[in-house]
């Protein structure tokens, strides 16, 4: 124990560096899913095909393999080599993005058409309709997953430290290396990342709550604080890893 | 011109071998999260062994499979090959995804089913072999096989651990020519090569099994 | 007919069974002979569901004992008390019950055949020839024998229930409990499945409890009718004292309310 004690400061430096990472690649993950979730609902085949293209690319390819990309090959091509935590950001945040913007996509068609017609029958612009009526429903329905999202996504993070990014996995690396405390040294990083994602678990719920509070819904798991503290179902539809 | 071909066409072979790994990492893998998450399944029915599992699984799901895969690596004795710890490692890293998916397909079994197979005195063996499981995979195979797409994805993580599969293979010949561009670009094309059309495939198989 | 008669086939003693705060059952006592085919109507909630279910070991008691052909069922003693009955002590004593349900509960993923076999090969120990035979037969009695190698989901719900009254059959139970058996059905296919039964009622000495709200099958199969009200025996009889001279009021109400519906 007062191994992980003593060197607490350097874990706390390296969680700090995973939590900046998690918090872009989120950040970066909800824009794009949004942009190309919505663009995906358009009418008209050229905006399906550009948000299709955008998906399955960023789906089908790892974020470790555009994490090596990015970090050795981009900077040949531009002659600029990029920060390794900027390129993390990029990298997960792209790599997420297509899976969020595939759960934008279906909980926007799920929402009733009776709800688009009432638009049209209001002489809505299509922004207002977004805005006003389609995404305040279907945001409740994305945020369960979005849940499991963000942790596959802070779980991502991990792998920048193979491209020289000084997260909590380096640093367990590094210690590992100077003490030959192996145990020591990887418990301290899986339970600092086991923190983390709970951290991110407790805020989708609190989201969650909001959400269908504004929709006059009972949230999962029953009203009161306790109730967020009651586990969820895992989502295992919705195409999310 | 920083797109070179020529050498490109000569690499070919070996990232073709570094494939063959990376596809065979996945498939065992595949098959210990398969076999491993519906063991974990079932498991979870039983009271407090039940809630201890699913406890330790969680942590499993929620931290990385590369902090797992260097830290298993690390305790592993000599004599297991990299290769080998990495496919348990993945194997039981998805089991935590596995397990939920048999569970949410065990759950949608009508308790009527349950009830029938009691009222004929079924022992449990055939209660859960002929009448649970056929019906509860059945309802979670598209589900099952986006895991194995994900798990696709997740094996070039195994070059932290020194296993040559197709992402190290590529940094290997990459970095001895100078020529990293063509070779990363090359991996990246070769995954879309197998995850768009097992995306495909995948798809057709909720469009067949949905409508069960 | 005292409770506690050595002839009883099925004995319920002081039997109470309650859903959290709710009582289903209370302290009922009642018993069923050998061969004895009873009726248990009244209004929804009265506890007749919960009879069968108990019976079928799909529930378990909250106090009381329940016995089956003068020996402990619910439970069973060890250590010289009764503690309630395990997995191991049932099993063999449950094989002697067969359940119909009111929402069939047929397998989706085997055939007629298969639905009709796989607990007489697996449980009883027959071979595949000898289970097969007995499908077929009871395929036959059921006037279904064209569907054998169907799948339950290409079947109407007349036939699906007639094939789970045969899978209940093939299990040669010594009691059938039948559970709302045509409620779930379209009305013109009622009529088949009471047929059936009827046919079984009469070739058989297979002894039957039923929950039903078909009145006329009732007074025409049934020895003797129980009326349930809120967990307690309201009134019992034979078909022709309980429908055509009720004494209790609550009787008249409920059989009136049934007429009513069209039944």
């Amino acid at each position: 124990m007062d191994f992980l004690i003593e060197r607490l400061p350097v874990y706390l430096d390296g969680a700090w560096v995973t939590v900046q990472l998690t918090v872009g690649g989120i950040a970066l993950a909800f824009v794009l899913a949004m942009f190309f979730g919505v663009l995906g609902t358009r009418p008209g085949w050229f905006p399906r095909a550009v948000a299709t293209t955008y998906v399955e690319v960023f789906r089908g390819v790892s974020a470790l393999v555009l994490m090596f990309w990015m970090a050795y090959a981009l900077p040949l091509i531009t002659g600029y080599q990029l920060d390794g935590r900027f390129a993390a950001i990029v990298a997960v945040g792209l790599n997420v993005g297509a899976y969020g913007a595939e759960v934008v996509r279906g909980a926007i068609n799920a929402v009733p058409k009776a709800q688009f017609e009432a638009t049209v029958a209001l002489d809505m612009t299509w922004f207002q309709r977004m805005r006003l009526v389609v995404l305040p429903q279907a945001w409740a329905q994305m945020l369960p997953t979005f849940g499991n999202l963000s942790i596959e996504l802070m779980k991502a993070t991990a792998v920048s430290y193979l491209i020289g990014v000084a997260d909590i996995t380096a640093i367990a690396e590094r210690m590992r290396q100077a003490t030959g405390e192996t145990v020591l040294a990887f418990s301290g990083a899986l339970i600092l990342y086991f923190l983390i994602a709970q951290v991110l678990i407790f805020g989708v719920r609190l989201l969650e709550r909001r959400a269908n509070h504004r929709l006059g819904r009972t949230p999962p798991g029953g009203k009161g604080i306790l109730g967020l503290l009651r586990p969820p179902a895992l989502t295992t539809s919705g195409g999310a890893k | 011109m920083f797109w070179d071909f020529e050498w490109t066409f000569q690499i070919l072979p070996d990232l073709m071998r570094g494939l063959a790994v990376t596809v065979q990492a996945t498939l065992l893998g595949y098959l210990i999260a398969l076999v491993l998450g519906l063991a974990i399944a079932m498991v979870r029915r039983v009271p407090v062994v039940g809630t201890a599992v699913h406890a330790v699984m969680e942590f499993v799901r929620t931290t990385p499979l590369l902090v797992q895969l260097v830290f298993v690596f690390a305790l592993a004795p000599s004599t297991v090959s990299a290769l080998t710890v990495g496919i348990a490692v993945l194997g039981v890293h998805y089991s935590a995804y596995t397990a939920e998916v048999y569970r949410s397909g065990i759950e949608g079994v009508a308790r009527g089913q349950w009830e029938a197979a009691r009222a004929l005195s079924l022992p449990a063996s055939r209660t859960w072999g002929a009448v649970v499981l056929p019906q509860a995979i059945r309802k979670v195979i598209p589900a099952l096989g986006n895991y194995l797409i994900a798990m696709f994805k997740d094996t070039p993580l195994l070059l932290a651990i020194t296993v040559v599969e197709l992402l190290a293979m590529a940094r290997q010949v990459g970095s001895a020519d100078f020529r990293v561009v063509e070779a990363f670009t090359v991996v990246g094309f070769l995954f879309l090569l197998v995850s768009i059309p097992s995306a495909i495939i995948i798809r057709r198989l909720e469009r067949r099994y949905a409508a069960v | 007919m005292p409770p506690s008669d050595a002839s009883a086939l099925i004995n319920f003693d002081q039997v109470v069974k309650r859903f959290g705060d709710l009582t289903v059952l209370d302290h009922l006592d009642f018993s069923v002979a050998p061969g004895e085919r009873v009726t248990l109507i009244g209004p929804s909630g009265s506890g007749k569901t919960t009879i069968l279910r108990l019976l079928m070991t799909l529930e378990k008691v909250t106090e009381g004992l329940i016995e089956v052909d003068g020996e402990p069922f619910s439970h069973m003693p060890r250590g010289g008390r009764m503690v309630p009955a395990n997995e191991a002590y049932l099993r063999p004593r449950r094989k002697r019950i067969g359940m119909v349900f009111q929402q069939f509960n047929l397998f989706p993923n085997m055939t007629v055949r298969k639905n009709l076999t796989e607990a007489p090969v697996h449980v009883l120990g027959l071979s595949r020839g000898e289970a097969n035979a007995r499908a077929e037969e009871l395929l036959d009695l059921v006037g279904l024998s064209d569907k054998v190698d169907a799948h339950p989901t290409q079947l109407s719900g007349g036939q699906q229930q007639r094939v789970a009254i045969a899978r209940a059959l093939a299990m040669r139970p010594e009691i059938l409990l039948l559970d709302e058996v045509t409620s779930a059905l379209d009305p013109e296919l009622v009529a088949g499945v009471l047929d059936v039964l009827r046919t079984v009622a009469e070739t058989t000495d297979i002894t039957m409890l039923c929950v039903t709200h078909e009145m006329g099958f009732a007074r025409d199969v049934s020895h003797r009718v129980l009326m349930f009200d809120k967990g307690r025996i309201a009134e019992e009889g034979t078909p022709d004292e309980i429908f055509g001279d009720p004494r209790e009021d609550r009787t008249k109400e409920f059989l009136r309310s049934v007429l009513d519906n069209g039944h």
